[in-house]
């Protein structure tokens, strides 16, 4: 393992904001890996600390291939974790809206120049990110359709799901985003948590690089299998939306089976108490993201379903 | 007349309303000209809110003068002016971004395509930002290159400073003026001042400017001035200026002001050793029309931006 500097922001005040990344195995530039680009994205960091942990082991343990290399980056936002702050707390811009980024431009966009130079040329990119909406998605891979995605090589994963999704104008200037268009095949890896570390959710998303790394042979450990995932287009999901606002329970969770007519929710007066609407799921299926913000407004997408006429079949 | 565009419940015994005023003649024929004054999309502008109150007093003065309907809409963004936030809080997304909405979406989606759908049809938009906390910009109005043919000349008549006409840029598709641009009602965007204060100065500039339009579409019927000749960014290239280090910057020049190439422009001072760290030269002759206002800067914080010309300003 070989830690490096990947970038440096000197600070007025501050110590120097540094990017590190881990290396292991061989020079050519095959995958990299990138947690927390958003202060809060804390499960993200987790989840790349521990795969330096054990890539670290299986390095000592003499089973990482030594001509093609793995890079790790737990942060590219190291001084918005430690002020507790999810975007740059300066000027409150997203590093994550700034890629390809810009040497002579603001602070965010050379940050996220001075970073993207060092990965633009890597084979695959992975990313553990979050959803721009509080909420819980069941874990999986999602893909941007630029036109040079790879559906294929995203099931050596091993995750339930891989999503497709049409960008729109704000996905333009993300990292997945323009790693795809400089070439590299781009992953975006969903799991429940945030801001909070939920191990079990967290363990989905190291078991999927770790599968995808021994799928690719780049590291020697027997495979545990995983799940042959299914494709789903975004536009596929059912979105259920709240009629009212107040505050909001359901009782499902992220992979649950539902029928149609089943009730998933419903949404109490703030003040009183008493059930103003009930949550009914509009057809049979499994839960892939629920809202997770108790307050709730009025016309929000609570619960996105995937529509399975057969899940009932299924056991949970 | 007030009225509600849009209004969404909120959790809390409370409504996210926008709301607009309306004024217009006493007795309509039905073919009158609109035109809408927006601003408050971003929380923390303020200059276009003492525009939207000396319009509407120079109205009141002589209402009979009115000739046509002038919307006003003073905060599509109310829960952000009230908190001092940018966006819509409680959203990651600028409210900027999600034009035109969407009638199923979101809140934030579902308040966007209501004010759309109000404002279409409008003979002319005038969408009112201010800077940042970070930047002070003069009175200048911004157009996509797309639209410059129809824009343009409704620009020359608003009284500003600066016409500034910038490349396409995929992430800004999602603007309100380019959603009500690309479906044919003109939407021009000033940007002016700094953030979080108003410069009542410019804003009479501008209102001054809005009544020229007004005229022009035969919304109003009273004496206007004469608008100044606004520079054209396409008369020169701009020049940005960036810090090159970390530290505070204390400028040496005024705002709005002719430099020269090798022009001191500031400093980067660092309070810790009692240094200058960095001076900052103009790399051109020109017209500084933007300088940073807010004094602590990173590696790669605007400093300003530097119009190339060789006309010299009054």
């Amino acid at each position: 393992m070989k830690k490096v500097q990947l970038y440096e922001l000197k600070s007025l005040y501050r110590d120097s904001l540094k990017i590190y990344g881990y290396q292991f195995g061989g020079s050519e530039k095959t995958v990299c890996i990138v947690g927390a680009i958003r202060g809060n994205e804390v499960q993200q960091l987790y989840m790349c600390s521990q795969l330096v942990r054990i890539l670290n082991l299986l390095e000592n343990r003499g089973q990482i291939d030594t001509n093609r290399g793995i890079m790790i980056v737990p942060s590219i936002n190291p001084y918005s974790l430690n002020t507790n702050t999810r975007f740059w707390a300066t000027d409150n811009t997203d590093i994550n809206r700034m890629f390809p980024g810009y040497d002579l431009g603001e602070t965010t966009q050379r940050i996220a120049d001075g970073f993207f130079k060092k990965v633009n040329d890597y084979i695959y990119g992975i990313h553990f990110t979050s959803f721009y909406l509080e909420g819980n998605f069941t874990p999986h891979v999602r893909i941007m359709k630029t036109g040079f995605e790879n559906t294929e090589i995203a099931r050596e994963f091993g995750m339930p799901y891989i999503m497709l999704r049409n960008p729109k104008p704000y996905d333009t200037t993300t990292l997945n985003y323009e790693w795809q268009l400089w070439g590299t095949q781009a992953f975006s890896l969903y799991t429940p948590g945030t801001d909070q570390i939920d191990k079990a959710q967290a363990n989905e998303g190291i078991n999927a690089v770790l599968r995808f790394l021994a799928n690719q042979g780049l590291i020697h450990i027997s495979k545990d299998g995983g799940h042959c995932s299914r494709i789903i287009e975004e536009q596929e999901l059912v979105t259920v939306r709240t009629n009212q606002s107040g505050i909001l329970f359901l009782n499902c969770d992220c992979g649950d089976h539902i029928k149609e007519g089943q009730i998933i929710g419903e949404i109490l007066d703030t003040y009183e108490g008493h059930t103003i609407e009930e949550i009914k799921a509009p057809c049979s299926g499994r839960i892939f993201y629920h809202g997770s913000n108790p307050l709730i407004y009025s016309n929000t997408a609570v619960v996105k379903i995937i529509q399975d006429p057969e899940a009932e079949y299924f056991q949970q | 007349m007030i009225q509600t565009v849009a209004a969404a419940p909120l959790p809390a015994a409370e409504n996210y309303i926008v709301k607009k005023q309306r004024l217009q003649p006493e007795n309509l024929l039905g073919n009158e000209k609109r035109i809408s004054i927006v601003t408050g999309i971003h929380g923390d502008e303020l200059e276009g809110q003492y525009v939207c109150y000396e319009i509407q007093q120079r109205i009141n003065e002589h209402p009979e003068l009115l000739t046509g309907i002038v919307d006003i809409y003073p905060a599509l963004n109310p829960l952000g002016i009230d908190s001092i936030t940018r966006g819509i809080p409680h959203f990651d997304l600028d409210m900027n971004r999600i034009f035109p909405g969407n009638s199923e979406g979101s809140m934030a989606e579902y308040i966007a395509s209501k004010i759309i759908n109000d404002v279409q049809g409008s003979d002319l938009c005038v969408d009112i930002h201010a800077s940042n906390i970070f930047l002070r910009e003069i009175p200048q109005v911004r157009i996509n290159e797309m639209c410059a043919d129809t824009l343009v000349p409704f620009a020359k008549r608003l009284n500003i400073d600066y016409i500034w006409v910038h490349g396409t840029a995929t992430v800004l598709e999602a603007t309100f003026a380019h959603s009500l641009n690309s479906i044919g009602t003109p939407v021009l965007v000033v940007e002016m001042g700094v953030g979080m204060r108003v410069t009542r100065e410019y804003c009479k500039e501008l209102v001054d400017g809005i009544f020229v339009e007004m005229k022009d579409l035969g919304i109003w019927q009273g004496s206007i001035i004469e608008p100044k000749k606004p520079i054209i960014s396409t008369d020169g290239e701009v020049h940005y200026l960036n810090a090159g280090y970390a530290g505070v910057f204390i400028p040496t020049v005024e705002h709005w002001t002719s430099v020269k190439k090798g022009d001191k422009i500031g400093e980067i001072i660092d309070p810790l050793e009692g240094i200058i760290k960095e001076e900052i030269f103009s790399d051109c002759d020109g017209i500084l029309f933007t300088l940073r206002e807010y004094p602590v800067v990173s590696e790669g914080s605007l400093l300003g931006r530097i119009l190339e010309r060789n006309e010299v300003i009054a």
